[in-house]
């Protein structure tokens, strides 16, 4: 009795154990499919990072809006986070109110294009009252103005192919060592194609000051500080996910 | 001849049953994840170790309270995934717990508080009684009626506060459900609630540890850990 109860015991525990092996792989290939895999999914942490980008995902599906504010409620004193870049290239850029500074956009695009700050400015421009958080732990409230990636991106025409979209500052060479000033980043198609992630070169009224990213910046309504990159120059849609900036920290911003 | 002492010799050796495996392996788990949790809370606090109320704060603002502690940005980008990491290790066994409880009767008969017992001299006599200590609350086999109701408010007010003002200060979660937020007075509200919630997590933390010294420390670890109480150590 006991010999057929310990086998039937077994090939019970062999077919749980294959069933909830096969269920957790079935569930990995849906995440992926549905894109709920982070680009830092690896390693113990990105137990964690999984977890909050696909829940979030699964729960934000769609184009959740993020709080918009009112006018009475924009910050007097909006917070600096890092000074505008002072070398030459830059300041020569300024000095001429970035007449020769020009976007491109490239990658998985069917017209890889670039775009001059006044070309940019004769899109439809809308504006957006939005909370700006850090994650040191300070926020203010600013409007912000400019024209959606959306727009920008449907000029160049995403590949069906495309999954991320890659943001590049001009290089600061006098950032600090110890503090990463000006931060490349990367954003899923949700957040790319969200209706309040804007290229914005206007800040309260006025033209987007130097030390808020000038002459434009990417500002998205669902994400925190360090997704928001400053001093744009490049935009390349990709669909590699391991194309990512890497060392420390957290890759999902809208935690 | 085996005497009658003999035999309440050996059922005094015999440990009583204590704690049920879902409440010792969910406490134990709990523990490591708050004590990661904090330590990476730390790490994240002191990048602005200023608190403030409603939408917005900086160092150009007034402040509600300013924490003496030392401001070191950097370390906050460092710790935030091992916050993220303990939390859900935390949210996950704290639901396990939350369905093992009642599928255990572990809620219905060790937290759930009788009627009779719900009187405020009741609480406070029991209260007075157990900070004197008296022995009997070292052995006893269930919690009282104090300890019931500070442990369903720690577990289920005090830890779904830390995920509410948590979840509040997400940009992901409050643009679909706005009142994670708004419900608190904004986002820096949230984020000085979180906080007021370790305050009040470590005032019951200290408060624990200090009767789990006067009830007898390793006898009430090792309960913790086997599941028994061992009859025979019954005196202090």
């Amino acid at each position: 009795m006991s010999k057929i109860l310990g086998r039937r015991s077994f090939i019970t525990a062999g077919l749980a154990t294959a069933a909830g092996a096969s269920g957790l792989g079935a569930a990995v290939y849906l995440a992926d499919r549905y894109g709920l895999i982070p680009p830092d999914h690896g390693g113990i942490l990105g137990i964690g990072e999984t977890l909050t980008y696909a829940s979030q995902r699964l729960i934000t599906s769609g184009h959740s809006l993020a709080r918009e504010f009112k006018r009475s409620d924009i910050s007097k004193i909006p917070t600096v986070n890092g000074w505008h870049p002072t070398d030459e290239k830059y300041l020569a850029l300024l000095a001429d109110g970035f007449k020769n500074w020009r976007l491109s956009v490239e990658g998985l695009v069917a017209r890889p294009v670039s775009f001059s700050l006044e070309e940019l400015q004769r899109l439809p421009a809308e504006s957006h009252i939005l909370l700006h958080a850090c994650e040191q732990g300070w926020s203010y409230i600013a409007e912000w103005t400019g024209v959606r990636l959306a727009t920008v991106l449907d000029l160049a025409g995403t590949r069906p192919e495309a999954r991320y979209v890659v943001f590049e500052p001009f290089p600061n060479p006098n950032q600090s060592r110890t503090l990463v000033r000006v931060l490349w980043e990367t954003h899923d198609m949700a957040d790319a194609l969200h209706p309040q992630t804007l290229l914005a070169y206007g800040m309260n009224g006025e033209a987007l000051p130097p030390d808020f990213g000038a002459p434009l910046r990417l500002r998205l309504g669902r994400q925190m500080g360090w997704k928001n990159t400053k001093y744009l120059s490049r935009i390349v849609v990709t669909d590699r996910r391991d194309h990512y900036r890497k060392g420390g920290g957290t890759w999902y911003g809208g935690i | 001849m085996i005497s009658e002492a003999h035999v309440e010799a050996a059922i005094e050796t015999i440990p009583v049953p204590r704690h049920i495996a879902l409440v010792r392996i969910t406490h134990w788990i709990i523990v490591l994840s708050v004590i990661g949790l904090l330590v990476s809370g730390i790490g994240i606090l002191v990048g602005h170790p200023r608190l403030y109320w409603g939408e917005t704060g900086s160092l150009a603002t007034p402040s509600l309270i300013d924490l003496p502690i030392p401001m070191i940005i950097g370390p906050s980008v460092w710790y935030r995934p091992y916050h993220f990491f303990f939390a859900w290790i935390l949210v996950l066994t704290g639901l396990t717990y939350t369905v093992g409880s009642f599928i255990t009767e572990h809620f219905r008969r060790d937290l759930l508080p009788a009627k009779a017992d719900l009187r405020w001299n009741r609480m406070v006599g029991i209260a007075l009684e157990h900070l004197q200590y008296r022995p009997h609350v070292a052995t006893a086999s269930t919690y009282n009626v104090v300890q019931r109701l500070t442990y369903l408010a720690v577990a289920f007010l005090l830890f779904p506060a830390f995920l509410w003002t948590g979840l509040g200060m997400s940009f992901g979660m409050t643009s679909v459900f706005p009142i994670l937020a708004t419900g608190l007075g904004g986002h820096q509200s949230a984020r000085t609630l979180h906080f007021v919630c370790v305050v009040l997590l470590l005032l019951f933390v200290i408060v624990h540890i200090l009767m789990i010294y006067l009830a007898g420390f390793w006898r009430t670890v090792r309960a913790m850990i086997t599941g028994y109480v061992p009859q025979g150590g019954r005196s202090r």
